[in-house]
This record gives C-alpha cells, sequence and structure tokens, in this order.
C-alpha cells in the first residue's frame, strides 16, 4: 500500500512537469508577476474515476472474483449494469476498478496476448504466467499508466485457488483475499476479519467454503452499498473451478 | 480586527485564521471538512397550500454520513424549511431565523409571514457573502396566503410555484417539469414531491434513503416523516456474532478498580 503511495506521488510529479501543457488540472490560473494579469489555462484531463469495488477470495479448489456494476462520474451514474470484472477465456477472471474505458483497453490488450500464446504454445495461459505478464504490461506504461486497479483471480499448477492484486503500475502480490476500489477500505478489514480470522483468538485458520465465501461476498458489497456512494445497482460474482468459471449476478439497493 | 483580552469580540464570524490556515494549507496541511448534505430538496404549490419535500442522506465526500438524517427544519407553527449544503450552516440558520421569527411574532402579537422569514434569511446570508453554505427551500401559510421561495447561500432568492435545490436538483426539477399543475390536489402534490426526490434518491448519487414530506395548508402543518422508504436494507445472509472468549483478554477482574454508583439496567432492546 504505502508502496503505492509514492508511487502515486511520483505519478503526479510527471504529469505536472514532463507534459503540464497536456495533463494540468482542469483550470489553472497563470498570475504574471509583473503585471498582476492572469490567463486562466483550460486544459483537458486524461484520467477519470469511474468509482466501484472489487474484490477476491481463494478457496481451497475454487477462486470467486466479484465486483459492482455501477459506473459513475461524479455525482452522476453513467449505468447501473456496467461490468468491471472479465473472464479471460483461459479460466482466470480479472476484476479491474478506476478508469472504465483504461480497463476495457487493458483487457482488449491481456485478451489479444493471451490469443497469440495460445497459437503459439498450442495451450493456455496459465493463471501464474498471465499475473507475471499482466504487471509487465503494467509497467510498460509506467510514465502514462493505464488508471486501473486490477485484482486476478484463478487457480495455480496445483488447481489452488490464488488472487493477485496490482496498482496502476505494476507492483502486485499473491494473496488469499483482496478488495480494491471506492469500498476497498470498508471492507477490506471486513475480509481480514472473516476470511483471514484476525483479531479472532481460538480460531484455527484455515480455508472457507464456496458456501460461506459467496455469503460473504453479498453481505460485503450489501455492507459497502449502504455506506459508499459510488457502490451499488449490482455485484456481478465469478467463480472458478477446475472445469470452468461460472457468474452469479446479484441485486444491491440503487440509490 | 484581532480580539485581544482588551477588547471584547463583537459577535459573527471571526476571519482571523483564514490567513493563517491558507499559509498552512500551502505547506500541506488538511484542513478538517464539514460535513455536506448532497441533497434533494423540493417544494411546489397546490390548490390548498404547498408541499415540502427532502431525503434523508448526508454525505463526507464519498461516505455516507447519515442514512436518515433530517433536512426540513422548523421556523415557525406556519412555516418550515428544507436545508442543502453545509449540514451545520443549515440547522445553525434555521435555528437562529426560528427564533427570531417567535421573538418578532411576541413583539408584533401577529403570525410572521413567509416574506418576514425569507427577508431575515437572505440579508444573513448576503452579510455573510456566501461562507455560510446554506441553500435552502423555504415554504409557509400566512395571512396573504401559501409562498414557496429558494435562497441561495449568497443571498438571491426565487419565488416560483414549484422548486428544487441541492445536487439532485435536476433530476427533481425534471420530475416537476414534466409533471406539475396550479390544480393539484393534495394528495396529487405529495405524490409528485415523492417521485421528485425519488428521482433524486436513485439518479444522484449525493442524495438516498427516505422520503420525508411537509404538508403546509392553512392553519395546518402535516409533517410526514419518512413518508417513504424505498431503501430498506435486506437482512444479512449470514450471522456475525462471535463466539465467548475471541477477543482475547488480559483480564476480566477490572470490576475493583470502579465503584458502580447507579444501577439501572441499560436499554438494549
Amino acid at each position: 500500500m504505502l508502496g503505492f503511495e509514492l508511487r502515486e506521488l511520483s505519478l503526479n510529479f510527471f504529469i505536472l512537469s514532463f507534459y503540464s501543457h497536456i495533463f494540468s488540472p482542469p483550470i489553472d490560473a497563470i498570475i504574471d508577476m509583473n503585471t498582476g494579469a492572469s490567463n486562466i489555462e483550460h486544459a483537458f484531463s486524461p484520467y477519470t474515476d469511474n468509482g466501484g469495488t472489487t474484490l477476491a477470495i481463494a478457496g481451497e479448489d475454487f477462486c470467486v472474483v466479484a465486483g459492482d456494476t455501477r459506473q459513475s462520474e461524479g455525482y452522476l451514474i453513467n449505468a447501473r449494469y456496467s461490468p468491471k470484472v472479465y473472464a479471460l477465456g483461459n479460466n482466470t477472471v480479472l476484476a479491474t476498478g478506476g478508469m472504465h474505458a483504461d480497463g476495457v483497453a487493458l483487457v482488449k490488450r491481456l485478451s489479444q496476448n493471451l490469443e497469440w500464446y495460445f497459437h503459439k504454445h498450442d495451450k493456455n495461459m496459465s493463471a501464474t504466467a498471465l499475473a507475471q505478464m499482466l504487471s509487465t504490461v503494467l509497467y510498460s506504461k509506467r510514465f502514462f499508466p493505464y488508471y486501473v486497479w486490477n485484482t486476478l483471480g484463478g487457480l495455480d499448477s496445483e488447481g489452488k485457488g490464488c488472487v493477485f492484486s496490482y496498482d496502476p503500475v505494476g507492483n502486485f502480490e499473491k494473496q488469499i483475499w483482496s478488495c480494491s476500489g471506492s469500498a476497498g477500505h470498508l471492507i477490506q478489514p471486513f475480509l481480514d476479519n472473516q476470511v483471514g480470522h484476525k483479531h479472532q483468538s481460538n480460531v484455527k485458520h484455515h480455508l472457507l467454503s464456496l458456501e460461506t465465501v459467496l455469503k460473504i461476498v453479498k453481505d460485503a458489497f450489501a455492507g459497502a452499498t449502504e455506506r459508499d456512494i459510488y457502490t451499488g445497482d449490482f455485484v456481478e460474482i465469478f467463480i472458478i473451478k477446475k472445469d470452468g468459471v461460472t457468474v452469479e449476478k446479484f441485486p444491491l439497493k440503487r440509490d | 480586527m484581532a480580539t485581544t483580552a482588551t477588547a471584547a469580540p463583537k459577535g459573527g464570524f471571526n476571519f482571523d485564521y483564514y490567513a493563517r490556515n491558507e499559509m498552512l494549507a500551502e505547506k500541506g496541511v488538511k484542513l478538517p471538512k464539514a460535513t455536506k448534505t448532497g441533497t434533494t430538496i423540493v417544494g411546489c404549490l397546490y390548490k390548498d397550500g404547498l408541499v415540502l419535500g427532502a431525503d434523508t442522506r448526508a454525505t463526507a465526500g464519498p461516505i455516507v454520513a447519515d442514512k436518515n438524517c433530517e433536512k426540513i427544519h422548523y421556523l415557525a407553527p406556519n412555516m418550515y424549511c428544507c436545508g442543502a449544503g453545509t449540514a451545520a450552516d443549515t440547522e445553525f440558520t434555521t435555528n437562529l431565523i426560528a427564533s427570531k421569527l417567535e421573538l418578532h411574532t411576541l413583539a408584533t402579537g401577529r403570525e410572521a409571514r413567509v416574506a418576514t422569514a425569507m427577508t431575515m434569511l437572505k440579508q444573513m446570508l448576503f452579510r455573510y457573502q456566501g461562507h455560510i453554505g446554506a441553500a435552502l427551500v423555504l415554504g409557509g401559510f400566512d395571512v396573504t396566503g401559501p409562498h414557496l421561495y429558494t435562497i441561495y447561500p449568497h443571498g438571491s432568492t426565487d419565488k416560483l410555484p414549484f422548486v428544487t435545490m441541492g445536487s439532485g436538483s435536476l433530476a427533481a426539477m425534471s420530475v416537476f417539469e414534466s409533471k406539475w399543475r396550479a390544480d393539484l390536489t393534495r394528495d396529487e402534490a405529495v405524490d409528485l414531491v415523492k417521485d421528485a426526490i425519488e428521482a433524486g434518491i436513485f439518479n444522484d448519487l449525493g442524495s438516498g434513503s427516505n422520503v420525508d414530506v411537509c404538508v403546509i395548508t392553512k392553519g395546518n402543518v402535516e409533517y410526514l416523516r419518512n413518508y417513504k422508504k424505498p431503501n430498506e436494507r435486506a437482512p444479512k445472509l449470514q450471522s456475525y456474532k462471535f463466539a465467548r472468549g475471541t477477543t482475547s483478554t488480559l483480564t476480566s477482574d477490572f470490576r475493583k478498580f470502579v465503584d458502580v454508583i447507579e444501577g439501572d439496567a441499560m436499554d438494549i432492546s
């Protein structure tokens, strides 16, 4: 987390210095020190935050990846059903949060890479290989990043559930549970407690059953919807097992 | 003007710290943010009076601070006022004017007029040059009939047959513009106000939860708190109750450190 904060700072630095003629904040007053006259500079920002929350939890022989489907900008709802979680075709699922357009562009690029890989090697890319590739792809745009917070779910070489979470420039980590997005800070401690059994004594750590995970995911999103204005409408839940991916759509409050 | 031990404060806002806070902000100090009620508030006239409406969500940035707050404030027995903007400002401004109206009624021996309240509010807000972030919808029924005003934070006012304010004002106004008529009945007007507030609740992220309504007619007020609750939370899918002993403790022998003086059991119903 801290690692990313630092990266974000440097990202702002680049926007303001190298690309200031394109990427400076929307309106900038530049005051002439001699005359006191000020020019208002209008500039285009290539980034926007479309809100929403994503989460993934790994089980013994499954992985669950979920995201709400509200797409928003400021106080406006652009769409109530605009999925940001994608089944990538090689039995992995990618949840993208942040800027919707960048998520779409990133998934398009990953899908193409996956197809090339399939034709070259006559087999699907493994989840772990994709995890590394995603990091490389993200870092390849280090100085004009995809404004996307990714969470990747799949099964590892032993068939066990695995989760990888990323920052926008490719820093990533293998985890058992993870969540990010506008209500990420509301859900993460809940998951730490319920999935990781943190702050619970007399409880032996164990991986949860699929049934329990699904209940926790739905309750987590229903709870986040109560307190985060950018989360709501529906949560789309992807379940990855060795024989394929299934999807479940669960309604959330629409206010 | 600095207030020292020898000079008594003159009342009103004190801007002494403005320059200091600007300087601190420049050095990266984050100043505390006031709770804003990203809001939908509306009012509309009908045949026999007027109806006020409000949603009940209060926000602090992207977080919902209060899911069921009250935005229709009391001003006088014949007058109520919906508030949008900075929660504290709407609360204190309406409280202050309510007190002044009470004194005004006592001094004149007459029921206060809506125009009087509107003038008091706009003069106060104008004096503070928009620093009091209160955007209001004022409605009441006085000796001259029903009146409906909007009052902006800088002190400008409008007098119209149907009005909306807050971040959900455009959603709500679209409902009024398509369905409002001058000869609405009471029930039709309440229903229209409910629809307008619901348009804000569902289409504006700053508004949410329930619909409050207030119907004001000659000599009567009906305050319908939580008139509609279109956003009840569904029950959780499992219990999150922890088994006894889940939280580790160093000791539970704390009673020797305290004296229990009153023994009334806490109401936990």
